[in-house]
């Protein structure tokens, strides 16, 4: 922290000023969370029918339109949802502004890539021969 | 940022213990948080047992009767003894609350008190409150106009006036804030449950015209966003007020001006 000792006490509250922004990430992460509810119970239950399945009937399943866009909705709104939230930890405990800024930028960059992971192999089983 | 560990210098030791005079029969035992920054030692917590049949039924009226009898070195902070001025808020029993209000008989066992959460303490039960004021000054806690003072009050409808109910009586205690688990880790940028409640009462208030002004000064990851809705606030508020619905409408009013 910051050797605040000689500054003003409203000097050191009002700090750098407010970044004026907040209100999209918060509103992301409750819209993202509201999304997953449908998402995630369909996901779910698609699970549980496909349990013991092979991988022709997997295949088959994703061919279908239904199952390849709802499948490609929920990794992207899984991972966006998990990005903002990851943030929102990190930016809690993160016990200095480096660690902060290095931990957010690798949480978006590892979400970004894991989603984009996911959706090419919805795509590639779904388009696939 | 956030610190998990008391530094070297805040680990609480085992104090005196003051007994009560024998032949008591009404015995009960309060356990508290000392510390003198300028004997140079750790903190500690010492014992005295008082006869609460010659005792006031408050916990603030145990701590008088420690002061004034047995330990005049006792500081903490009092004043109206009534919940009013907001003076003798400490953490009671596990709990931050008001002395003045708390029950010693509300209390089971032997009663800790410490002094706020998460404050640096100047000396025994008083926290240093300079940044929370100044956080609290930076909201600007005033009404502000464009339009020139009137030559007479300014009105309000009965339905307006009722909006303020529930924020008005906010005796800036700062129980709450310092009862938040955000504002522990958060504190230097955070604004804290007692600040944002005021900052909801400015915006509620229909005489206000500064009301964009305000929300812009509030929209901020960390000035406002910190709140994870833990509702410790409102669980420990000694009025019974509810912070957390306070800064959930703050919160919506940002979503409603996009």
């Amino acid at each position: 922290m910051a050797d605040t000792r000689l500054r003003t006490p409203l000097g050191r509250a009002l700090g750098l000023g407010s970044a004026k922004e907040g209100v999209g990430h918060w509103w992301a992460q409750r819209v993202s969370a509201v999304a997953l509810v449908p998402l995630g119970l369909w996901f779910c239950i698609s699970l549980i029918s496909l349990a013991g399945a092979d991988r022709v009937t997997l295949i088959a399943w994703l061919h279908g339109p239904v199952a390849a866009v709802l499948m490609i909705l929920t990794i992207g709104a899984v991972f966006y949802h998990a990005a903002l939230g990851l943030q929102v930890v990190i930016e809690d405990y993160a016990p200095n502004e480096a660690t902060k800024i290095a931990g957010v930028v690798l949480v978006k960059l590892a979400a970004l890539l894991l989603g984009v992971a996911g959706i090419y192999a919805v795509l590639k089983l779904a388009f696939g021969a | 940022m956030a610190e998990f560990r008391l530094p070297k210098n805040s680990k609480v030791g085992t104090g005196k213990t003051h007994k009560a005079p024998a032949g008591t029969k009404k015995v009960r035992s309060f356990k508290i948080y000392r510390y003198d920054p300028d004997s140079g030692e750790n903190p500690r917590m010492d014992t005295y047992e008082i006869d609460l049949a010659e005792c006031g039924p408050m916990v603030l009226d145990a701590l008088i009767k420690i002061k004034n009898e047995i330990d005049t070195g006792l500081t903490f902070r009092r004043s109206c003894r009534e919940g009013v001025c907001g003076s003798c808020s400490m953490n009671i029993g596990g709990a931050n609350t008001l002395a003045c209000l708390k029950a010693i008989d509300d209390v089971p066992g032997e009663i800790a008190i410490y002094p706020l959460p998460h404050l640096p303490v100047v000396k025994d039960l008083v926290g240093d409150l300079t940044h929370i004021y100044a956080q609290y000054q930076s909201i600007q806690p005033w009404l502000q106009t464009e339009t020139p003072a009137p030559d007479r009050e300014r009105l309000q409808s009965e339905a307006e006036r009722a909006k303020l109910d529930g924020l008005w009586e906010c005796i800036l205690c700062f129980c709450c804030t310092t009862a938040c688990p955000s504002y522990w880790w958060q504190g230097e940028r955070y604004l804290g449950p007692a600040v944002l409640l005021q900052a909801a009462r400015w915006l509620e208030d229909s005489r206000d015209e500064k009301t964009g002004e305000r929300l812009d000064q509030l929209e901020d990851p960390f000035k406002l966003y910190r709140c994870h809705t833990i509702m410790n606030c409102t669980n420990t508020c000694p009025k019974g007020l509810n912070p957390a619905k306070a800064i959930g409408d703050i919160k919506q009013k940002m979503v409603e001006r996009r």
